[in-house]
């Protein structure tokens, strides 16, 4: 067991290692010039311009050679110093990114937990229920080919605007400032709900196909005509298979928890929701090398952390990795 | 280090909460200003939370809300910092002032925080302040105070400001209220564009202050002397509150109408769209396309009740590399001019939204600088068979029978016209130019790169064509010029003359108008004459349309907005950053609450 961890441990820091230099580089190989690009938008006079370039990149440390610039990356990564964001100057990226992590915790936990935990049990009853598998199952395709966007779009425009019902725009209302009260919170949940229902209702679809289509293949396993043939009731055949079937789905899950941090762009944007995605689009735009860093740093770190706990909890809920582990290293 | 600076200051705090707490006792002793000066003002946000009830729900009848200014998450409230000032453009003109407003529409200097100012001889500058202004914490705005603030610009280069001093000598109080500034050879249009531009910052909390403080602070929580006060932000909303002692209420007899302006920031235009059709927005300052429709149906009220709907608010131009041959031949780029369907752009791209500019560029409310004999004989219009006969009688003949031209050396020309991805309605607009371009039989294909490869390739002169408009609204003809013919040339052209036109007396001319007075209309009217004749027979550059001053505004809350129709304020509605002092804040003292239905 500790030769199995210690191993994946080696890994985990081998590509986070990796991923974190990738992360570094990319946004250098972005055309462009982020300094000069922030300064052209500000329309000064040529004699500033060329003053504050010289202060500005210096001000970034891009004015060392580009290998000096990756060690003092990664010592002020240690130092949890993340840089300053370009496009947000003078705010530090670490401040930055801990202002929008919240929403998007509060946005997408609810919808990730509550769709996998809904999808998978009505894709699971769903399945081989003749009337179901025909009508409702159609339903779920619909949804999960649906692009956020449309779907986003067509709630903010039938609940926002026509039945005007739900705000369009904002986390909590723009005439409150955040306190205590009931009226703050119940502007926040009124605020997140549309984002939170296009987010569920498409997640939802996807969960409960991949769970129906995952457990009539195990329905047609030999264990569970075995079963049938025993004469066991079509709820302990339905158990049984459905504990084999969730394990992609937990893959899944974990995945979809890593990339938290990474917000949900699109409907972050379609709602104006202040979460990390749109700021990790605004950043790409304005080749805020520091905030595109930091925005991926939380992203790689979640993923490996998901990674990580994908494999503690199959060694809890499949018996077969616990044996192998035991028996061989795995 | 960082636990250090930390417990400096936490420090801090506590001596300014012990400072606030003195604070209304009495008039403070020296020993305490001197205090004051130590406290850096990213200290004291934490002053007003501990001490002042917080309003946490604004009243709807008494917020104006506003969008459409904000490019990004608010940042920092340092009227220093000009390239996130876009975030929260409310930092010069609601808090910080300057000491003129200018009125493009009347094409006027309003004397603002100065009572008055004028050229006494061709060196010297002599400027009134006003009495009894003060700034937010109640000390008084005095000439000290400007001098100061111009001296920052003496002492730090990264101040945008900071050029003036190549030929600014030294600025003095004389006395409490008067400055004089002496000057070599002064550029007196920018002068000019100088005085409604640069934000009087307090003395008493800036001098304590280290370079990088200044030119790269957060200075969250300002003092200004402005109409409004900084009350909260958050990622998506910048929030002001009225500063119900503002001087200008018992100076000028001004009151902003609305108690606090929210202004939002939203993540994409359909958000915008559906915030003004619900009627949650006052006062828009996105581009909406199809805002025409809503502004028929009376959803919001335009400028203009018909098209343009908008007022004028910069020139798009079509930037040709004249470095690249054949753009580097005059008779190509006039033919180039007369190839452009700007009616197109016009009808289609914008849906009326906009108008064609004059072929000098300038904008409608620079006009009385057009020399319209020029334009008689030189001005340029959509006119293919011209722009045929141009090109044929230049040497350009389609020798290979592929429709389109080859140079007179026979070498095919194929060229990209440039815009930036995502900028829908230029996008639409370098399609008609493509288009009406092919249809003339020059071979233009429209490319739409990142920003940042745009931009790359704008300032260091890769490209083909492309479209810019950074010239907006100024009091003088000279900063469209400044624009189009920056000169020397240089490497990284990071502020015009993207096209590298290379004409000494083009220079000349332009420099001669940076030094003409700007009350000497004449002489720079003359000169502007002259840059035309050479701009319409070289055609370097190609004006297009003016872009609007988008706004849409809605009546629901807020009236007596700015508007053509007689007795209604002529300002310019807008929110954008530098527009404040150009009418925005103007805007906000003539407005009228509707009174609550019944």
């Amino acid at each position: 067991m500790r030769r199995y961890f210690g191993r994946k441990l080696l890994i985990y820091i081998l590509t986070f290692f990796l991923a974190v230099t990738i992360d570094w580089l990319i946004p250098r190989f972005m055309p462009g010039n982020p300094v000069q690009t922030m300064l052209s938008r500000a329309a000064l006079r040529a004699e500033a311009v060329e003053v504050m370039y010289g202060y500005y990149t210096r001000a970034f440390g891009l004015d060392v050679p580009i290998w000096q610039q990756y060690l003092n990356f990664w010592n002020a990564l240690f130092h949890g110093d993340l840089g300053t964001s370009v496009y947000m100057f003078p705010q530090p990226v670490t401040k930055v990114i801990m202002r929008a992590v919240p929403y998007d915790i509060f946005l997408l936990l609810p919808a990730i937990l509550l769709s996998w935990y809904a999808g998978n049990h009505f894709g699971a009853f769903a399945a081989r229920t003749k009337w179901l598998d025909n009508t409702i199952l159609p339903v779920g395709y619909i949804l999960t080919a649906t692009p956020y966007m449309w779907l986003g779009i067509l709630l903010a425009w039938v609940f926002g605007i026509v039945l005007g019902v739900f705000p369009i725009a904002g986390a909590y209302s723009f005439a409150l400032r955040p306190h205590l009260s009931w009226t703050f919170i119940r502007s926040v949940l009124h605020h997140w709900f549309l984002p939170f229902a296009s987010l569920f209702l498409v997640m939802f679809g996807g969960w409960a196909i991949g769970m129906r289509n995952m457990i009539i293949y195990e329905l047609e396993a030999d264990y569970s005509h075995y079963l049938e043939a025993l004469g066991a009731p079509r709820r302990l055949v339905r158990k049984y298979a459905f504990r084999n079937a969730i394990l992609p789905q937990i893959t899944g899950l974990a995945l979809q928890l890593g990339v938290i941090a990474a917000g949900a762009l699109v409907t972050e944007v379609v709602f104006s929701y202040p979460g990390i995605g749109y700021l990790i689009l605004a950043a790409i735009q304005n080749q805020d090398y520091f905030l595109i860093q930091g925005c991926f740093l939380f992203i790689i770190i979640g993923v490996l952390l998901a990674n990580f706990a994908i494999d503690i909890a199959y060694v809890i809920v499949d018996p077969r990795t616990r044996l192998g582990m035991t028996g061989e290293a795995a | 280090m960082r636990k250090s600076v930390f417990s400096l200051m936490s420090l801090f705090v506590v001596l300014s909460l012990v400072l606030a707490a003195c604070a209304p006792a009495a008039t403070p002793t020296p020993e305490v200003i001197k205090e004051t000066v130590e406290v850096p003002v990213e200290v004291t946000v934490e002053v007003p939370v501990e001490v002042t009830p917080e309003v946490v729900a604004y009243e709807r009848s008494e917020t104006l809300y506003v969008s459409g200014a904000a490019w990004g998450p608010p940042s920092d409230w340092n009227p220093f910092i000009t390239w996130s000032k876009a975030n929260t453009t409310g930092t010069i003109g609601l808090v910080y002032e300057t000491l003129f407003m200018y009125d493009p529409l009347t094409d006027e200097l309003i004397p603002w925080l100065a009572e008055s100012g004028e050229w006494t001889d061709a060196n010297t500058y002599d400027l009134k302040l006003r009495e009894g202004i003060t700034w937010s914490d109640g000390q008084p705005l005095t000439a000290a105070d400007v001098v100061f603030t111009f001296e920052l610009g003496q002492k730090y280069a990264a101040l945008w400001f900071s050029p003036t001093w190549n030929y600014l000598d030294s600025v003095t109080a004389i006395g409490d209220y008067d400055v004089q500034f002496n000057f070599t050879d002064p550029l007196y249009q920018e002068w000019a564009s100088n005085l409604y531009n640069i934000p009087i910052v307090p003395k008493h909390l800036w001098e304590g202050r280290t370079e990088e403080e200044v030119t790269a602070g957060a200075n969250e929580n300002p003092v200004g002397s402005g109409a409004y006060l900084y009350e909260s932000h958050a990622e998506d909303r910048n929030v002001w509150v009225r500063n119900e002692d503002w001087w200008a209420t018992s100076l000028l007899g001004l009151k902003p109408a609305p108690k606090r302006i929210v202004d939002m920031r939203f993540a994409s235009n359909n958000v915008a769209l559906g915030a003004v059709i619900k009627g949650e927005v006052d006062l828009s300052n996105n581009f909406l396309p199809g805002i025409a429709t809503l502004s028929e149906k009376g959803y919001v009220q335009t400028y203009f009740a018909e098209a343009p709907y908008m007022l004028s608010a910069n020139t798009a131009v079509l930037f040709l590399n004249t470095t690249k041959p054949p753009m580097d031949d005059p008779d190509f780029r006039r033919a180039v001019a007369f190839a452009i369907n700007t009616g197109d752009i016009v009808n289609v791209a914008y849906a009326n939204l906009v108008k064609a500019a004059d072929p000098t560029g300038l904008l409608p409310s620079l006009a009385k600088y057009v020399d319209q004999a020029v334009v008689d004989e030189l001005g340029f219009s959509y006119d293919p068979d011209e722009a045929k006969a141009i090109l044929a009688a230049a040497g350009y003949v389609d020798v290979d029978g592929d429709g389109f031209v080859e140079a007179p050396d026979g070498s095919k020309i194929e060229l990209e016209v440039t815009c930036p991805f995502g900028w829908t309605d230029w996008m639409e607009a370098i399609k008609v130019i493509a288009n009406s371009a092919q249809d003339a039989g020059i071979n233009i294909q429209d490319k739409t790169p990142d920003y940042g490869a745009w931009d790359t390739a704008l300032t260091t002169g890769t490209f083909d064509m492309t479209l810019n408009n950074w010239a907006g609204m100024s009091n003088t003809p000279w900063t469209l010029y400044n624009l189009l013919f920056n000169h020397p040339i240089r490497d990284v052209m990071g502020s015009g003359n993207f096209g590298r036109y290379d004409n000494q007396q083009m220079f000349d001319l332009v420099d001669q108008l940076a030094a003409t007075p700007s009350t000497d209309e004449a002489g720079m009217k003359a000169i502007c004459s002259q840059i035309q004749e050479l701009m319409l027979t070289e055609m370097p550059v190609i004006p297009l349309w003016y872009n609007g001053l988008w706004a849409q505004y809605s009546n629901a809350v807020w009236t007596n907005w700015p508007s053509e129709a007689e007795n209604i304020p002529s300002r310019l509605p807008c929110t954008w950053s530098g527009y404040w002092q150009m009418g925005g804040l103007l805007t906000l003292t003539e407005l009228e609450p509707v009174p609550p239905s019944e």
